[in-house]
């Protein structure tokens, strides 16, 4: 009898071991360009979004998964890029198999000729806010960047121009970012004698 | 380019024949021609020390804001430039941070104020994907009837401004006739004129109102006359093809490259259209053509501006027929305000109506794009959400913004007078590039 419970008891923890593993595991891109741009860089995650592909892609091969959409898969435009500060969020979405860092960029791809779109999300550590550029396989991504630069701080490798685009060019910090306060302004008091 | 023909005033204007147009499916030969995305800087002028720089704006009235363009000049040929924007950046995306979801189509239809609907329809359908609910049938087609009536509004406007430009100064007025028209309609339907704000998560505000299918179709006579007349005063003008034909030429390549779209993507020889390719709302249970056209000069951008405004005439007259009846917006509780009458009778009613209007609607967690095709080309909005009834992240993708990038190629080599052709038919909103 005893043997019977403890031969129970290890069938059940083994099938939930199983199952663990079954749920964290991640499932298969069900979409072609993302298998295939998961199969060609092996640390990409794939992720459905509300329907959308979405892939989370390792900063190092930010440019060369654009090239390869580019050159391989058809995609013809680079439609947006974009920044998320994820600094104050009150609940992040959670996708298994990404470490969340404070900076998402992120850039959609559209393909003509295919009729399809694709998403590419990299996670950017505030410390180290650095991902090679897009400009030189897309040069529509120009303005994008520099915007991402100018609104959140995040650098360019490659940028031919990165300056300031919506604000003024000797503005202090960076407007979109979460601890940042743009409407603060330094008031002075003529009578003051010196600061409070 | 098309010969002169012969339309007398108020007659019916007749479509472009010559203008290339597909109803069904995009040609694969057109869809999978070679296209190259050249990558790399736009080739450098040369620097010979007997080239001066002026700005051009951001005071210039031809510059349709404050764009403010920086012309390296050799003589009157532009040999660099360079658009500075920024003028009007007044942090639109950080304000949607700090609305909720139910106030957020406020501050999204002051981004492009040309066409505010379509910025209200792409915030609204990335609060819904997130929200995963479905709009009922008749919202659906309020939207995409609202969607082309901004569209006519709006290159309406193009065509009064961009006559204007070039120095058909009548334009200006019949232009704007026109216009006045079709916002006196959405007035009536919306009752703003323009940051309608009528579009909102879950539907619109209000149902249309009674008698809105005579006043539709008045318009589109209206419309339909105004457009034969500017065909006949610019279409085959000798003069206006000599400041439009063969200037600010883009091609196809280019255009996909700067990440171009709209009107001045299809006047590439490019038929890409959101509405046929990647239909949203009911757009394919519409019948329209996707005009395009070959040269990607500015009188084809001027055609197929000319053009489309038919084109909605045509899909606004079938909304007006097949309008479906039932809800203008979805009947869900949590998301939509109960009428003013159950308030003062139901205490449920009350608590729903407090708390939309003091807190909003909480948004799980997620991430989204949705994309629709506004009278400048693809607009879009990113949409990110922690939980809250906030948005953490607002962006929008302005379709001016991009296509601003394609001035450069169009201006250089090319003498200054035309800088005012190129800038006009680029059509960029500046509420739209700065946010």
């Amino acid at each position: 009898m005893a043997d019977d419970d403890a031969r129970e008891g290890n069938h059940k923890n083994g099938a939930t071991r199983v199952e663990e593993e079954e749920k964290n595991a991640v499932p298969p891109p069900d979409d072609e360009v993302a298998a295939a741009v998961v199969e060609r860089f092996p640390e990409t995650v794939f992720h459905r979004s509300h329907g959308q592909p979405v892939v989370y892609v390792d900063r190092s091969v930010w440019a060369d998964i654009a090239a390869f959409l580019r050159d391989e898969q058809e995609f013809t435009q680079c439609i947006d890029v974009t920044a998320v500060d994820h600094l104050v969020d009150a609940v992040r979405l959670e996708v298994p198999g990404v470490v969340p860092e404070r900076f998402e960029i992120v850039a959609n791809y559209l393909s003509h000729p295919r009729n399809r779109r694709l998403r590419a999300i990299c996670e950017v550590p505030a410390a180290d806010a650095t991902v090679p550029s897009l400009t030189p396989l897309y040069p529509g991504a120009n303005f994008a960047e520099r915007e991402v630069f100018d609104m959140f701080g995040i650098t360019f490798d490659g940028h031919p121009e990165l300056t300031r685009i919506l604000m003024p060019d000797d503005w202090e910090g960076f407007p979109l970012r979460k601890d940042d306060s743009p409407a603060r302004v330094p008031v002075t008091f003529k009578e003051d004698p010196g600061p409070r | 380019m098309s010969d002169r023909r012969d339309t007398t005033r108020g007659e019916p204007f007749v479509p472009d024949p010559n203008l290339a147009r597909f109803t069904d499916e995009p040609s694969q030969e057109l869809m999978t021609r070679d296209v190259v995305v050249t990558g790399g800087p736009w080739p450098e002028a040369e620097d010979g020390g007997e080239t001066m720089i002026i700005n051009m704006g951001p005071q210039h009235p031809s510059t349709h804001g404050v764009l403010r363009v920086m012309l390296e000049l050799d003589a009157e040929t532009i040999v660099r430039a360079k658009a500075v924007i920024g003028y009007l950046h007044t942090g639109m995306e950080k304000t949607g941070e700090e609305l909720t979801y139910f106030q957020g189509s406020t501050n999204v239809t002051r981004m492009d104020y040309a066409a505010p609907l379509s910025n209200e329809l792409a915030f609204s359908m990335a609060t819904e994907r997130l929200l995963d609910i479905d709009v009922p049938p008749r919202a659906t087609w309020i939207r995409m009837y609202l969607m082309e009536l901004n569209r006519m509004a709006s290159h309406l406007l193009w065509q009064a401004t961009n006559g204007l430009d070039m120095g058909a100064l009548s334009m200006i007025v019949y232009g704007w006739r026109e216009r006045e028209a079709t916002l006196r309609l959405l007035e009536k339907i919306t009752g703003l004129r323009m940051n309608n704000n009528f579009v909102r998560p879950g539907g619109v505000v209000a149902d249309l109102h009674d008698g809105w299918e005579q006043d539709t179709l008045e318009l589109c006579d209206t419309v339909e006359k105004g457009a034969s007349e500017y065909d006949e005063l610019l279409t085959g003008n000798p003069i206006w093809q000599e400041r439009t034909v063969g200037v600010g030429v883009i091609t196809t390549e280019q255009a996909l490259a700067l990440g171009v779209s709209g009107p001045i993507l299809r006047s590439t020889g490019f038929p890409w259209d959101l509405r046929k390719a990647q239909p949203y709302l009911a757009y394919d249970e519409l019948d329209f053509d996707v005009i395009y056209t070959a040269n990607g000069d500015s009188y084809d951008r001027y055609r197929i501006r000319l053009n489309e405004i038919l084109e909605s005439v045509k899909m606004v007259r079938q909304c007006v027929e097949k309008m479906p009846p039932g809800d203008y917006r979805v009947q869900d509780a949590k998301v939509t305000p109960p009428p003013r009458a159950r308030i003062d009778e139901s205490m449920e009613a009350l608590i729903h109506h407090f708390k939309l209007f003091t807190e909003g609607f909480k948004v799980p967690p997620g991430e989204t794009y949705v994309a629709n095709e506004s009278p400048r080309g693809e607009i879009g909005c990113y949409l990110v959400s922690d939980g809250t009834s906030k948005p953490s992240r607002l962006h929008i993708r302005g379709p001016s913004f991009y296509n601003l990038q394609s001035m450069s190629p169009m201006m250089e080599e090319r003498l200054i007078a035309d800088a005012v052709a190129v800038i006009s038919t680029i059509d960029p909103i500046m509420g739209e590039v700065d946010r």
